[in-house]
């Protein structure tokens, strides 16, 4: 494997809430090397989003925590860091794309005066030079006319456009790893298509890796190298994408699958995963999917499963992988 | 036709904008914005037909059109054979009584104040169709067993349950006045894939024991696929293609259909990668010019194309499609 850019190790996030603590994220560690793209998948409420700011350190503290573990970046802890080696950090080591463009750029200010603040402070250039590479980093994302459009404010931009821009912010400082947080699930489908080939296009040319959080599977399968898959606040199953779609080891994963209706099949009734997500505020004992899982067994309700090897490279949390070793 | 439940003719909604006092002290024309343009479609007892297509072409207009919650600016919407727009107040009520809608967002579609019991009763007492209080309760009884929920789930309110269970109970409500057409409105977009699924599921076995008509509006192509009998592709306000689903999926005719499919991530990574086949970006339904709607992105396009808005002309095989250039 390439030398590794992230690794998060054992990391876990607690919120203490008024009803009680609620861990949204336990345990988990992955790995992401230079150039590699790893898309992290799960349904609402599993965790992702909470794994991808706790690396940013944007865990808002009360009443979030992170409780355990280490954040790895080329090869320092962020947890140790101070703030203002965070702010040294963010934008310009690691950049982030958030879901809803609308509400992650400030509407009051002009689509160059948001760029151009991030340039200015973190690269120290100049407000003449900044601009001219506003100009650059728009036409980059394919932004028609970036000259004309460098003094327009966020709504006068469509959905497409306005993931562009952000797009274009996040790239300002030439991050060397990209954090994407469901970038296209706001955007209709052509549009996503042209949004992910522009992050694929730009994660290339930049050499950047990239860590892709997503509940479509189907965005995964075309945009990552590997594949972890989270289920209520755990990493069930970590492979490359081929061994994801091709053999799933984890019930969950099988069940996802199955549950995608198909474009070039038509079966009369899906095969969905019964019941619906644990409550997080009180999970069950052991497994969290034990609940909802067709093969569930005795010690799935008492022990949690530990992530391990199942096939080289594979790793998959599932008692039903015991038996064999 | 005896077997056409709904049909609608040249259907048409077009939303004047109110510009800007400048706009108006200026003396400028009003902007029209074109939601639906003179679409045709009939819906058949029994099938479900798919309406798909991006944000913003007017697949959530049509769905009021049908039912009347929005008064169409021109054309016919036939419900078994009569004009619905014609229909006197007490006559409308008796038809939404045979058309039923469930909305996307089960959470602003339910009343947070009144328990289940209310949301599903109500509906029968404005319809007159249970008289005493044990007669509604056991026919809500029968209703939440219909959709997968129990005895327990009767007396509490919507925040107490999950996003599917809500889409189990807005389904529940449409079914609550024996309708005979059931319109989703993005049932399924705001639900987890396992979760819609489940929905997905539900929505097949009650066309199954209850015989009900589906008009289905997604988003989604695979979930189209999935449900319906018929499609029907909108852009801008037209129908560009509309035929079998196993036949337009398979074997796309318009330009549009297909730059829709080649932009669809599929769950393999064996497919071919999802990719854009049309120039620019989805055109304006403000004061669209005169020609087809896919000018100037499409890869077909000639002459004709700019002036000649393509009409929806048969092609067999229970196919049609409005291209210039087939």
């Amino acid at each position: 494997m390439a030398e590794t850019v992230l690794e998060l190790d054992d990391l876990t996030v607690r919120f203490h809430l008024r009803r009680g603590d609620l861990t949204a994220v336990d345990g988990v560690s992955f790995a992401i090397g230079r150039s590699e793209t790893f898309g992290l998948v799960g349904e609402s409420g599993s965790g992702k989003s909470v794994t991808a700011r706790a690396i940013m350190r944007l865990i808002p503290d009360p009443p979030g925590e992170i409780a355990r573990g280490r954040v790895l970046f080329e090869g320092g802890n962020v947890l140790d860091k101070s703030d203002a080696e965070m702010r040294a950090l963010r934008g310009r080591r690691i950049a982030m794309v958030f879901q809803e463009p609308m509400s992650a750029l400030n509407p009051v200010f002009t689509v160059c005066d948001q760029i151009s603040d991030a340039l200015r402070t973190n690269l120290g250039l100049g407000k003449q030079e900044a601009r001219e590479r506003v100009v650059e980093l728009l036409s980059l994302v394919g932004i028609p006319s970036p000259r004309r459009r460098l003094d327009s404010y966020v709504h006068e931009f469509s959905g497409g456009m306005r993931q562009r821009v952000m797009l274009a912010m996040a790239l300002s400082c030439s991050p060397s790893f990209l954090i994407a947080d469901e970038p296209t699930t706001a955007l209709d489908v052509t549009i996503q298509a042209t949004i992910l080939e522009l992050i694929t296009s730009m994660i290339e040319r930049f050499g950047m890796s990239l860590l892709f959080i997503t509940h479509n599977l189907g965005v995964v399968a075309h945009s990552c190298d590997k594949v972890g898959v989270m289920y209520a606040s755990h990493i069930v199953e970590l492979a490359s994408k081929r061994a994801i779609f091709a053999s799933p080891q984890h019930p969950y994963t099988r069940g996802l699958l199955a549950s995608i209706p198909r474009l070039d099949a038509s079966a009369s009734y899906l095969t969905p995963i019964a019941g619906s997500v644990c409550n997080m505020m009180s999970p069950p004992t052991g497994c969290k999917f034990h609940p909802r899982c067709t093969h569930a067994m005795d010690v799935c309700r008492s022990e949690v499963p530990r992530l391990k090897e199942v096939a080289p490279g594979h790793l998959a949390a599932c008692h039903l992988h015991d038996r064999g070793s | 036709m005896t077997d056409t439940l709904l049909e609608a003719k040249a259907l048409t909604k077009h939303f004047t904008l109110h510009g800007d006092i400048y706009a108006k002290l200026a003396g400028e024309k009003r902007q029209v914005l074109k939601a639906v343009d003179g679409i045709d479609f009939e819906i058949r007892r029994g099938e479900t037909l798919g309406l798909v297509g991006e944000s913003g072409c007017g697949k959530s207009t049509t769905a009021r059109l049908v039912t009347r919650l929005v008064e169409p600016t021109s054309g016919a919407v036939r419900l078994k054979g009569e004009d619905l727009l014609a229909f006197s107040p007490t006559q409308l009520k008796q038809a939404r009584k045979a058309i039923q809608l469930v909305f996307q967002d089960p959470y602003s579609s339910l009343n947070p104040r009144k328990t289940i019991m209310h949301i599903l009763s109500r509906p029968m007492e404005i319809h007159g169709l249970a008289q005493s209080w044990s007669e509604k309760r056991s026919r809500v009884l029968d209703l939440l067993q219909r959709v997968g929920l129990g005895i327990e789930h009767i007396d509490r309110y919507p925040h107490e349950f999950s996003g599917g269970q809500r889409q189990r109970i807005a389904i529940a409500r449409a079914l609550s006045v024996d309708p005979e057409l059931v319109i989703g409105d993005e049932p399924v977009s705001a639900l987890d894939v396992s979760i819609q699924a489940q929905i997905l599921n539900l929505f097949r076995r009650l066309q199954e024991e209850l015989g009900l008509t589906y008009l289905f509006i997604a988003h989604d192509l695979s979930v189209i696929r999935h449900i319906s009998d018929r499609v029907a592709v909108m852009y801008v306000g037209k129908i560009v293609e509309t035929g079998p689903a196993g036949l337009l999926f398979e074997e796309p005719l318009h330009p549009y259909t297909k730059a829709l499919l080649a932009a669809v991530p599929e769950a393999d990574p064996d497919k071919p990668r999802p990719r854009l086949t049309l120039k620019g970006e989805v055109s304006t339904p403000i004061d669209p010019p005169p020609g087809c709607r896919l000018c100037g992105r499409c890869p077909r396009e000639t002459a004709i194309c700019a002036e000649v808005a393509p009409p929806l002309v048969d092609v067999g095989a229970g196919r049609q499609v409005a291209c210039h250039n087939l």
